[in-house]
């Protein structure tokens, strides 16, 4: 059968994110499947180098609007072991149940991305309802729904009363009840799990060969969890259960997160019973001694990696970050090996993928070159000029306006 | 498989009610006590230490010297991304966050707002 290369992205209906994805198919059949990553570059990294440390928790923040909290502490911890600080207890049991809260809200929200994507539109609509009740407290607690901004550099900003920890404890019952009722859907509902089982198989071998993190891992039966192998905030202090499942599929990514949003419940429970008193932050310095850190965090997507170098000065010299996703991305090719097209959106979603987290600064070559040489910033610029006059649109005037007006500007 | 008996009982159910969704903007619902909204100054309040404008993020505030001992907070509320830093930062509690949360203006001028401008007309004066 003929081969037909189809393209996906980077503007498609259906994608939420701008990414491309590139489909060889015989027929409905996928016979290779690439990503390519970095239409998104927001360069994060770079910006930090020209922010203090302060600000720059609030734009780490902003990588993820899921997993805000997930950056904001990562960064933190690395920041806190260069200065050597020690953070207060209390301060690191708040920040182990912002961090559970955030788990609970992003694996809702992907089981009804989950739904959505095989057709199963009222799990959508339940599901995103009683999200609701944990994106209520996260806002009780912080003030808002994303980007919490809870942490700073040696503690937290926000302390839990009493009244908070009765509301939290209230909410995990009634979502508690509600996940029930999902993992009974889960098991017992013949379509769904015919139409997850089977779909993106990843096994053992090969999720821990190409680095798989996360439910993703988990589901392949890999007990791989940050918040275990190097315990970080009071994860150490608490007793939780590391999910997997055997499945190694779409099916088994589900029952893997529904089973962590079990042990979540439990976990916040053990938390709010066990949190000592105390002051919330201590006060850090502003210039950070020089140094540099490996700050390593489970996101409810995988582990999450920062790392932070510092000069001394009030600013990092380099900050480097690693989204969950860029690890799984490169299973998702091995998952679609021989499958039918029609199961790509849900193989796909499965990885819980946030692109714009993930993207990382790219260099073109010009491979029409004898030897390929990097494209340079300014080459690219006049080649996209060139590229428009010669289809008939001239910037140049344009150019000229906007530089005059930059100039003006400044 | 989840027997129609027991699906009835849901329908039923949410017959019965009340709907998840809200209607907005005729019905607003109440922000939380801890809520990030605009930011308000308090101009006598302020000794014009600038720590503020130092810690902000984005560069959204300014803070102006008008008269003697007397300043005023030049806020840019597009760039402005309600993190309360300045709150936190400002020793004389001169800056306070509302719960004031729809701030969408179809003049973009209007995103500029300036407060204690009463002042500097005292100081004119
Ligand atoms: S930090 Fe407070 S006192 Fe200092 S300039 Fe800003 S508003 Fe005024
Ligand atoms: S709330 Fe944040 S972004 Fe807005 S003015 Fe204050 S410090 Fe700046």
């Amino acid at each position: 059968m003929r081969k037909v290369v189809i393209p996906i992205g980077p503007q498609h209906p259906a994608l939420k994110e701008p990414e491309s994805f590139s489909v060889t198919l015989a027929g409905e059949r996928i016979m290779a499947f690439s990503a390519r990553l970095g239409y998104n570059h927001r360069g994060i990294e770079k910006a930090c180098e020209a922010r203090t440390y302060l600000q720059d928790i609030y734009l780490i923040e902003r990588i993820c609007g899921i997993c805000s909290h997930t950056h904001a502490t990562c960064f933190a911890q690395a920041v806190e072991e260069i200065a050597g600080l020690e953070t207060p207890r209390r301060a690191l049991y708040i920040r182990s149940i912002i961090g559970e809260l955030e788990r609970i809200h992003s694996h809702l929200l992907w089981l009804g991305v989950a739904g959505h994507e095989v057709g199963f539109d009222t799990l959508l609509m339940y599901t995103w309802r009683d999200r609701e009740v944990v994106m209520d407290i996260l806002a009780e607690l912080t003030g808002n729904r994303v980007n919490y901004g809870m942490n700073v550099i040696g503690g937290v900003k926000r302390d839990l009363s009493p009244e908070h920890i009765e509301h939290i404890l209230k909410a995990m019952d009634i979502l508690e009840e509600r996940t029930k009722y999902y993992i009974q859907v889960a098991k017992e509902e013949t379509t769904l799990i015919q139409r997850l089982s089977g779909v993106g198989m990843l096994s053992r071998e090969d999720a821990l060969s190409l680095g798989a993190v996360g439910p993703t891992a988990r589901a392949s039966n890999v007990a791989r969890d940050t918040r275990r192998d190097d315990p970080y905030a009071a994860y150490a202090e608490l007793d939780f259960k590391i999910v997997t499942d055997d499945h190694n599929d779409v099916y088994g990514r589900t029952l893997v997160r529904m089973g962590e949003l079990m042990e979540s419940y439990r976990l916040i429970r053990t938390a709010l019973k066990n949190i000592p008193d105390g002051p919330i932050a201590i006060k850090s310095p502003r210039k950070i001694p020089a140094g540099e850190a490996f700050s390593r965090y489970e996101a409810p997507r995988g582990e999450d990696v920062h790392y932070v170098k510092a000069n001394g000065t009030d600013k990092p010299e380099r900050v480097k970050v690693r989204a969950p996703t860029l690890a799984n991305i490169q299973t998702v090719a091995k998952m679609l090996e021989d499958r039918q097209l029609a199961d790509l959106p849900i193989v796909i979603a499965a990885i819980d993928p946030c692109f714009s987290c993930t993207d990382r600064l790219i260099t073109v070559k010009d491979l029409n070159k004898r030897s390929p040489h990097i494209v340079k910033w300014e080459e690219l610029r006049l080649h996209g000029i060139e590229w428009h006059r010669s289809n008939g649109i001239d910037f140049s005037k344009l150019n000229k306006k906007f530089a005059q007006e930059a100039i003006r500007c400044y | 498989m989840i027997r129609p008996g027991k699906m009835v009982k849901q329908v039923l159910e949410s017959l019965f009610k009340k709907p998840a969704t809200s209607q907005y903007p005729f019905k607003k619902s109440a922000m939380p006590d801890r809520y990030r909204g605009k930011i308000i100054f308090h101009p006598e309040l302020c000794i014009g230490c600038k720590m503020c404008v130092r810690d902000c993020p984005s560069n959204a505030i300014t803070i102006n010297k008008v008269g003697d001992k007397k300043f005023e907070a030049e806020f840019n509320l597009a760039k402005c991304i309600y993190c309360a830093q300045c709150v936190d930062s400002c020793m004389k509690k001169a800056l306070e966050s509302t719960k004031e949360f729809e701030l969408a203006v179809l003049d973009k001028k209007k995103l500029k707002v300036i407060f204690g401008a009463d002042i500097k007309e005292d100081v004119k004066k």
